[in-house]
């Protein structure tokens, strides 16, 4: 029986193998306050916040990950047949990311390449795709990524979390997989909560829009269905992963939704990573399979601005008891920290223009 | 400008990618074709593990041109598990020491823009501390 509603791909297909990168560098939202807001220690969205160094960008920082992804889905590189890159922060406006990771990882040149863009949701954008490409029997193995280096205008809002990391999955056959993925779905419409025109350095946002009619209703909504597609409820699932802009938009809305703060706790890592934008979700999703057992069912619910979720059934296979330890964990990224102030910040972060 | 070379040696520079002697099994890096232990010719490339340890070190202050947004800088011999020494910078030290005998692994970073903010941008092998 076809379901018109969700994405089931005719051939069984799942995540083989998944690799997350955090950079080591962290700035408390406290000395970003005592910059900013007067010192102001209460109320701040994150505890801190990850930041690349000077040398990184969304390219090494996804070669980094795919690296991870490879190492635990123990395929040759020549195997995927496409690398699919999702990020609001590409080093460059033309010339794509994606041939320079297919290019480290031995990847090339029998492939397909491509970087995608729907602000935090281009990643899991990449996986349904992926998903559809394996799903159909025209690829055995497809990496989808979802990286970020997100800029933060000073003194906006948003510098409080605006973070970097991601993750990296290679989708392929289920009979291979270390979690399988039963089906997606995508709800989207044309939301204007947040956006950044070409040549603008920093993104602009619709402040109070960003709530109730972007984030919630959409990644609601995408859930929601899913599940009642599914038969499934929030009883059902072992643990449960959203995006997650702040650490309050994820708790309300996994309440909202069902869930209990235990099923999201593993995946939550805003309070000390921040918004990695379209690593976010995904990212969160590496620590829980980091830790999951097999059986362990995951509601993963992505949202990108402008404005999209993508929600996915996911069900842990008996495999991850041999891959998760063949690469670096998501919490040994995090636990590798150094500390910054807002001035080392602001010149990693290339806010000191010398012309 | 240098583009060409840029684009001729991103295998090696990517991937830590060189040669394995099919004669007598030495690993080669940088690859140059021919075996510099019995010299026969080796083409047959190689994917470096990437694991190493520091042999010795310093740090670039005053550093040349295009690598001067990175200064300072801690450039270091690594000796990599399969032999070959490179030279390469080390990379996110934080506030840690570097130490000769320190185990190393490679990474794949920004090396420097090709020209100005305009150019290509350059990236290739560095080393971290072991995760
Ligand atoms: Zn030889």
């Amino acid at each position: 029986m076809t379901n018109n509603t969700l994405l089931k791909p005719s051939r069984p297909v799942g995540i083989v193998g998944y690799g997350a990168y955090v950079p080591r560098y962290r700035i408390p939202a406290k000395e970003i306050a005592r910059v900013w807001a007067g010192g102001k220690a209460s109320g701040l969205p994150v505890k801190e916040k990850a930041v690349p160094g000077l040398d990184e960008d969304v390219i090494t920082m996804s070669i980094e990950a795919a690296r991870n992804a490879m190492a635990r889905a123990q395929i040759a590189p020549s195997q995927l047949r496409a690398i699919w890159v999702g990020s609001e922060s590409h080093p460059y406006a033309v010339k794509p990311t994606s041939t320079v990771v297919g290019e480290a990882i031995g990847a090339v040149p029998h492939i397909q390449a491509g970087d995608w863009e729907f602000a935090c949701k281009a990643g899991t954008e990449a996986m349904v795709a992926a998903m559809g490409f394996v799903g159909s029997g025209m690829a055995e193995y497809a990496m989808a990524i979802g990286m970020d280096t997100a800029q933060g205008k000073p003194g906006d809002a948003l510098e409080y979390t605006a973070a970097a990391g991601g993750a990296a999955f290679v989708i392929g056959p289920a009979e291979n997989s270390l979690a399988v993925i039963n089906a997606s779905y995508s709800y989207v419409t044309d939301t204007p909560d947040f956006w950044r025109r070409e040549y603008q350095r920093y993104p602009e946002h619709g402040v109070r829009f960003t709530g109730e009619p972007a984030y919630f209703n959409h990644i609601t909504s995408s859930a929601k269905t899913l599940m009642q597609e599914l038969g499934l409820t929030a009883k059902d699932y072992t643990w449960a992963v959203f995006h997650q802009p702040n650490t309050k938009f994820p708790q309300r809305a996994a309440q909202m939704l069902g869930f209990t703060p235990e099923q999201i706790a593993p995946g939550l890592l805003v309070p000390l990573i921040g918004n990695t934008y379209s690593g976010a979700s995904i990212i969160g999703l590496t620590a829980i399979l980091d830790i999951a057992r097999p059986g362990d069912r995951i509601l993963l619910a992505s949202f990108g601005s402008g404005a999209g979720s993508d929600a996915f059934d996911i069900v842990v296979t008996e495999k991850i008891l041999e891959r998760a330890g063949l690469a670096t964990r998501t919490q040994e990224y995090i636990a590798r920290r150094t500390e910054i102030d807002y001035a080392t910040y602001a010149r990693f972060r290339d806010k000191i223009t010398m012309k | 400008m240098e583009i060409p070379r840029h684009w001729r040696l991103k295998k090696q520079r990517y991937a830590l990618v060189g040669e394995v002697c099919p004669h007598c099994d030495y690993k080669i890096f940088p690859p140059r074709d021919v075996c510099p232990n019995c010299g026969d010719e080796a083409k047959t490339l190689y994917t470096f593990s990437g694991r190493g340890e520091v042999f010795s070190y310093t740090t670039i202050y005053e550093a040349p041109t295009g690598f001067d947004s990175m200064a300072p800088y801690t450039v270091a011999l690594i000796k990599l598990e399969e032999g070959p020494m490179v030279t390469a910078q080390l990379t996110d030290l934080g506030d840690q020491p570097v130490e000769i005998g320190m185990p190393v692994e490679m990474v794949t970073r920004k090396m420097r823009n090709d020209g100005d903010e305009r150019g290509v941008i350059v990236y290739g092998y560095k080393f971290r501390r072991r995760v």
